[in-house]
């Protein structure tokens, strides 16, 4: 489904690709940095203590959510300043793209850029041959990796919108909302392999942040029900 | 790497294809508009290159900045809205770009990933004599450092006499040497490479069918490379030649000196192209002055090149569509063949020989459009094609180094149009690639798989 997204929404205009590959970027480099200091902390650590290791894979965890949302908060910096660059650009005075459109495109090239993380060594995997679950873990491991994939990779898409408005209306408290939140749907995976705990509350927090997004972007009940029934 | 000077039909050269981004733009639209009324006036116009803001690489020369001798005036009047038509079109040029070096590099990763051959060590090229099966570290850093210097001083070389070439107009020489090297490469690595790939996949084919594809691919690749050809196939050529060079480099080089070199060529391709004597900027002056379009072979052009013979204001409508020029160029390679260690095949870009006829009797028509030196191609893959083959985190790693280098062609086009000259396109691709390669391996890589056999998500 993120894929369809790129095709139909992105894929047409330049400047949007361009934004996305950014955006992805700027994921990767979060993910370094989050990254090294794990890296870091477990070299420093004693590799046999299991329950330190687990708690430093936690802090590991947590700390990368921050570096992600401030990584974003950064990337919404530059995308103001490049806002305003092609807005001094172009011919008639104003942008060719919205913030709202930039913010979009750079929820889905944190989201794609996460997703194809987690997923694509997994699908690498899957497609030789082998049991799942063999060793006595649960057999459904792949069908909720892509699930758990899926609405991480929607979450940050609604996560960007939100942002990115927060930021621009001073609303500081859509912005802790969004850290929270991330915070949260990280969390909740920790309770994997108990997979109603990880991803019943993913799959609420996703239907919560997309009607937020939604409302925010102007569209209304009305908007819905007219584009569904195809009318004019 | 400039990719325009590196064609050399010696034997000996490697495969010299500097990459350049060169900004095959003219000046900003407005001279457009203006070209269009002064076009009336003179050939001067149709020399005229449009240089959009993008960054030519390295590669050498600004080329289209000389060519505007005509209307210099209203060039200077109208730069702040040339600036911003260039930087306006320039995201569509840049997608331009993005589009066959991801294409190119797909290509490679493909192959490299299911095609057991590009990954075997079957010898090393000449280029490269020391080897890396050293028991010690500093001993094979040692050798991969003196390979480094070994090739880079043979492609310096190389550059050098094309310049010097190309200085005392032996143009028959270098043609016959592009031809010669493109040929080698058309026939005989597609041949090495369809055999690979056949046999990956357990086709059985027979010789007279395999003599038959192959003959109509070369002979049709030749004709659209130094000839004219559908805008779109040529691209093609000029893609599938860069990705067959790059499995080749990444099949010949060890692995430590891949890296090395990929380091110190795009420090050389930084100071080739911006010293006032470099070899490659050189190059793009004499071509300036001489108002010469620089070797078509070796350059991938986004822009189009309207080279048919009409009247000005049929022109003039042409212009609005847009069609992408290739130029390829093809660097100089010298390739050891598979099988015989001895034989060295230089493969020379042949400059499109239709440049000189269209400035005379054609109008050019030169969308805004930036070009880009096949060498650069040819080593934006060879990372990739390394990172994926020799990376443990396999797909994150690959990935990683896609997304920087895109990163890293996105600045050096922005740099192009804030510049307006050739600049080199090596350098900021090939560093990020390389920071990202060795921290996406070594950082990534065990944070990842941690999470991953506990699912947990960030």
């Amino acid at each position: 489904p993120a894929f369809g997204l790129f095709v139909f929404t992105i894929a047409r205009d330049p400047l949007r690709i361009i934004i996305l590959i950014a955006g992805a970027f700027f994921w990767l480099v979060s993910l370094l940095l989050s990254s090294l200091i794990w890296f870091i902390a477990v070299k420093g650590s004693d590799p046999r203590d299991e329950p330190l290791q687990k708690g430093l894979l936690i802090f590991g965890v947590m700390f990368s959510v921050l570096l992600q949302e401030a990584f974003r908060f950064l990337y919404y910096k530059l995308l103001r300043k490049a806002i305003e660059g092609l807005v001094a650009l172009s011919e008639d005075g104003c942008s060719p793209i919205s913030i709202q459109q930039m913010a979009y495109v750079a929820g889905v090239g944190f989201g794609l850029m996460s997703g194809a993380f987690s997923m694509i060594n997994l699908l690498a995997d899957a497609l030789g041959p082998g049991t799942v679950g063999i060793h006595g873990d649960s057999q459904l491991y792949f069908l909720t990796s892509a699930f758990m994939t899926m609405v991480l990779i929607f979450l940050h898409t609604f996560w960007g919108i939100l942002f990115f408005h927060g930021c621009e209306h001073r609303r500081w408290w859509e912005i802790t909302a969004v850290v929270v939140m991330h915070l949260a749907v990280s969390g909740s995976t920790f309770f994997n392999p108990l997979y109603v705990g990880s991803l019943v509350p993913s799959y609420l927090l996703m239907a919560v942040a997309a009607t937020w997004a939604y409302v925010l972007s102007g569209g209304s009940a009305q908007n819905l029900r007219r584009f569904l029934l195809c009318k004019s | 790497m400039i990719t325009f000077m590196n064609n050399s039909d010696s034997e000996e050269e490697p495969c010299n294809e500097r990459t350049s981004l060169m900004s095959a733009e003219s000046p900003p639209v407005p001279s457009y508009q203006d070209g269009l009324q002064a076009s009336q006036a003179g050939e001067a116009q149709a020399h005229r290159k449009r240089r959009t803001g993008s960054s030519r690489s390295p590669n050498n020369i600004t080329d289209g900045e000389t060519s505007d001798s005509g209307v210099p005036v209203r060039e200077g009047a109208l730069e702040n809205e040339e600036e911003e038509l260039t930087l306006k079109y320039g995201a569509k040029h840049v997608i331009m770009l993005f589009v066959p070096v991801t294409l190119c590099m797909i290509v490679v990763v493909a192959t490299i990933k299911s095609v057991r051959f590009y990954t075997e060590k079957n010898g090393q090229l000449i280029y490269t004599p020391f080897t890396e099966d050293t028991p010690s570290v500093g001993q094979r850093l040692l050798n991969s450092v003196l390979n480094t210097i070994i090739m880079i001083s043979v492609i310096v070389v190389m550059t050098v006499f094309l310049v010097l070439l190309y200085k005392y107009r032996c143009y028959k020489f270098i043609h016959g040497w592009l031809i010669l090297s493109s040929l080698m490469l058309l026939f005989l690595f597609t041949y090495i490479y369809l055999g690979e790939v056949l046999k990956t996949y357990n086709v059985a084919m027979d010789y007279p069918t395999l003599f038959l594809v192959i003959w109509n691919f070369g002979a049709v690749g030749m004709i659209c490379i130094h000839w004219k050809g559908p805008l779109q196939l040529q691209q093609a050529y000029l893609i599938m030649i860069s990705a067959l060079m790059a499995l080749v480099f990444i099949k010949y080089l060890p692995e430590w000196s891949a890296w090395v070199i990929l380091g110190a060529i795009s420090i050389y391709d930084l100071m080739a192209v911006l010293c006032p004597k470099g070899p490659l900027r050189m190059l793009v002056e004499t071509a300036q002055e001489r108002n010469e379009p620089i070797f078509p072979a070796l350059i991938y052009s986004s822009a189009m090149i309207w080279t048919v013979g009409m009247a000005k204001p049929d022109t003039a409508a042409r212009r609005s569509s847009q069609q992408a020029w290739d130029a390829a160029e093809d660097g100089r390679e010298n390739h050891r063949s598979p099988s015989h260690t001895d034989s060295q095949v230089s493969e020379t870009r042949s400059p499109i020989p239709t440049r000189p006829i269209t400035s005379f009797e054609e109008f050019e028509e030169e969308e805004r459009g930036v070009k880009l030196g096949l060498g650069d191609f040819i080593f934006y893959s060879v990372l990739v094609g390394k990172a994926a083959a020799t990376a443990s985190g396999d797909w994150n790693t690959t990935l990683a180094c896609f997304v920087a280098i895109l990163i890293g062609l996105c600045l050096t086009l922005l740099l192009l149009a804030v510049f307006k000259k050739a600049l080199p396109a090596l350098p900021i691709s090939i560093t990020f690639g390389l920071i990202f390669y060795f921290s996406t391996d070594n950082l990534v890589r065990p944070f990842m798989d941690t999470l991953a056999s506990h699912q947990l998500y960030i």
